[in-house]
């Protein structure tokens, strides 16, 4: 196949660039989603194409086609009665002003003139636009049928929230994990991971194969997994570095307003916990769980709370008690366990062991987060007060999964996700967010994502909630749809110079660990020896 | 490039056209077939042969005779009283070192020999395709289609690879009859 596809015919800014074929370029070497550059002339472009097409100039020839089977007759009037066209849709600017000379790819504000030749983008173009491995950048994966490696620039990832998205058993957990690693060797960012199925700490599941290695097998000096479940850690044969348990006094109202809908309260439940909190202080958990009912009744009558919403928040509180991690006391302080190894540079994987329940997890990750958060807040405003750079926290990543239980539009003002999406990392602290039905999560939360990557979706209202405030929302919404059902994804926002479609890296054979370990800044050393440890 | 004998006359010259008698009665180059006189290029597009003296028709000769050749052997005369005439439509002309494919400023003069251009001579000729649009818009005394398919086809022989040429003929007839399907496809199937 030869380089040059053919010229621009037609071109409008919005609706895209068409584009003749030259006759000995057959169209059905055109690929949707392949990458094309454009010489204008003052400028070049770079684009996608995103239909292909069959003309005829004159429409009698469909009218009486004529005898195909005469190999002379087809090939005089392949490219010249009959013709393919491509329907190109220009991204990029990536030569020829100064602007993109100085600071690289450019969105396009203009389109090539008429006739400007179409060729398929080279290497060195590809390189230009997805970037390099390097200190900062990250091969994630490739773009879709095509060699060259998609290298995300972690540093500029982590600066805002971001999201990752698809239906079940899209590849989202694998890409989160691939996302990790990047993040772990080739920002200065840290991780917290909310781990609601045990799959990013020591191993995690795939389908139809053994397990596959979690970080902490990877990265072992750089990751440290936590528990709430010690006995299903051990089961696991999961070597844990703290056991979190929860005390009734750390439990706030707030926490439990997020959990109305979850544990099925009325309004006026959640405000009697506020009003308990108010009359009973701290110890108010405690003391409405283990009391007994006449003293209960004593204290309902000296407070305007109403039985029925008394009792509707007593049976939630239960369901909260009942959590084997919630104990009356908690002897050790998790947060700051948790922050000492932030502070060391470490990694933290929460596990969640057998409490799978969704109350579980919203209860830990918004209870815990939210306390971080404050100390993050604290630490950066002394850091600004003093003027010193070096008291800035490192910058934190909170991974979340089954994020639109944290963030739909009733709950995202109240917890403490809500907070950080929209606060667009003043605090050093920024989020990772995956999620099925990203339908369900707040659309202004939405549009604070810096990135999304998204695998397949199917549901009509979760496509357009990721691709709400897109530009060319309709031609990436025919990319989205023809995404494969595993390990293919379209990311875009902030991260990336243009929508790529792309097949992330493969993850779980003991090539890709080795490739993964490789990447890393310190490789050549670490890895070798890593690696001798790993598989002998 | 040794000049090839002459075959015949100008005795009529326009700017679009010019008509040739043959010296040899028959000795007719075949319908499109690169001529030249003078600076000027022309396709044969239509011959004739008929008495000299315009309004006497030949007569039949022939009831007696076992064969057409001794019709013409009983009666010598003959040669000398029919003439063989062609119409060439003009396609270029040599304007200096360049070769034209379009119309020359002036018309062929009266009496100019006229040559049978040879393989060389027509392989250069043909490496453009203007000619096709001229032939394309002539008025001539056969249809177009007819005429360019038998040009093509007789240049396609002075080529090395007749069929690459003939492709890419083909394409440029496609290009110019982009709107008139029908033609192109009446031509096409003549070429080969
Ligand atoms: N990058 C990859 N490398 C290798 N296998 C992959 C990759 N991505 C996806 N897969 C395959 O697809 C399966 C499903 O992927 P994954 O568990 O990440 O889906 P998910 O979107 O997280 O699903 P769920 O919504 O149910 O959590 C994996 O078990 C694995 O077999
Ligand atoms: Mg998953």
């Amino acid at each position: 196949m030869t380089a040059r596809l053919g010229i621009v015919t037609a071109a409008s800014l919005e609706k895209g660039v068409d584009v003749r074929l030259d006759s000995p370029v057959s169209v059905e070497d055109m690929v949707v989603g392949r990458y094309v550059t454009i010489e204008g002339r003052q400028r070049r472009f770079f684009g996608m194409i995103t239909d292909v097409s069959l003309g005829v100039t004159d429409p009698h020839l469909a009218v009486s086609p004529p005898d195909v089977a005469d190999p002379f007759i087809a090939e005089v009037l392949t490219g010249t009665s009959t013709f393919g066209t491509i329907h190109v849709t220009p991204m990029l600017t990536i030569g020829g002003d100064a602007e993109t000379v100085l600071e690289g790819p450019q969105p396009v504000k203009t389109i090539p003139a008429h006739f400007s030749a179409v060729n398929l983008a080279a290497e060195g173009d590809m390189d230009l636009v997805f970037g390099e491995e390097d200190k900062q950048r990250f091969n994630i994966g490739n773009p879709l049928d095509m060699e060259t490696k998609l290298c995300l620039d972690l540093e500029e990832f982590v600066k805002r929230s971001n999201g990752i998205f698809g239906k079940s058993g899209t590849g989202k957990t694998f890409l989160t994990r691939i996302l990790l690693i990047g993040m772990l060797q080739k920002s200065k960012a840290v991780n917290l991971i909310f781990d609601m199925h045990n799959e990013y700490g020591w191993s995690g599941t795939r389908e139809g194969g053994p397990p596959v290695k979690g970080l902490k097998q990877l990265f072992g000096s750089r990751v440290a997994v936590f528990t709430l479940d010690e006995e299903s850690s051990r089961r696991r044969k999961v070597s844990t570095d703290f056991v979190v348990k929860i005390g009734f006094d750390e439990i706030t109202p707030e926490d439990i307003a997020i959990l109305r809908a979850t544990l099925n309260l009325t309004e006026l439940a959640v405000e009697a916990a506020y009003q308990l909190r108010k009359s009973l202080g701290k110890d108010w958990l405690r003391q409405v769980l283990q009391r007994s009912d006449e003293e209960l009744e004593e204290l309902l009558k000296e407070s305007s709370i109403h039985e029925s919403s008394f009792q509707s928040l007593k049976r939630g509180l239960g369901t909260i008690g009942r959590l084997g991690f919630v104990v009356p006391e908690a002897h050790e302080d998790t947060v700051k366990h948790i922050l000492d190894c932030l502070d060391r540079g470490l990694n933290v994987v929460l596990e969640f062991g057998r409490y799978r329940e969704i109350a579980a997890y919203l209860l830990v990750a918004n209870m815990l987060s939210r306390r971080i958060y404050a100390r993050y807040q604290q630490r950066m405003e002394e850091a600004i007060a003093a003027d010193k750079e070096a008291m800035k926290p490192r910058p934190l990543v909170i991974t979340i999964e089954e994020a639109h239980k944290f963030l739909n539009p009733e709950v995202a003002g109240k917890t403490i996700f809500g907070t950080i999406a929209r606060e667009m990392r003043k605090y050093n602290v920024s989020l990772l967010v995956i999620d099925q039905r990203p339908s369900g999560i707040d659309e202004e939360v939405m549009s604070q994502l810096g990135t999304k990557i998204t695998c397949l979706l199917d549901n009509e209202k979760d496509i357009d909630s990721v691709l709400a405030g897109v530009s060319g929302k309709s031609e990436l919404k025919s990319v989205l749809a023809r995404l494969a059902p595993k390990q293919q994804a379209l990311i875009f926002g902030h991260a990336v110079p243009m929508p790529v479609a792309f097949q992330p890296r493969e993850y779980g054979s003991a090539q890709s660990y080795k490739s993964f370990l490789d990447a890393g800044p310190d490789a050549a050393g670490q890895a070798e020896k890593d690696i001798e440890e790993l598989w002998g | 490039m040794a000049e090839p004998a002459k075959i015949a006359e100008v005795i009529e010259a326009g700017t679009a056209q010019f008509a040739a008698q043959c010296y040899e009665l028959y000795g007719l180059p075949p319908l499109g077939s690169l001529v030249r006189t003078g600076d000027t290029y022309g396709i044969v597009a239509g011959a004739a042969t008929s008495s000299l003296e315009p309004g006497r028709r030949p007569i039949a000769r022939g009831r007696d005779e076992a064969t057409e050749e001794a019709v013409y052997q009983s009666s010598p005369q003959l040669s000398k009283l029919l003439r063989s005439e062609f119409a060439a439509a003009v396609v270029g002309y040599q304007d200096g070192d360049a070769r034209r494919q379009y119309l020359p400023p002036y018309p062929a003069r009266i009496h100019g020999f006229v040559y049978l251009c040879q393989p060389d001579e027509v392989r250069e000729f043909s490496r453009s395709f203007g000619f096709l649009n001229i032939l394309l818009n002539a008025s001539l005394p056969v249809p177009a289609g007819e005429l360019i398919a038998a040009a093509l086809r007789r240049m396609s022989r002075a080529h090395d690879d007749p069929r690459a040429f003939l492709v890419a003929a083909g394409k440029e007839l496609a290009n110019l009859l982009s709107a008139d399907f029908i033609t192109l496809k009446n031509i096409l199937g003549r070429l080969q």
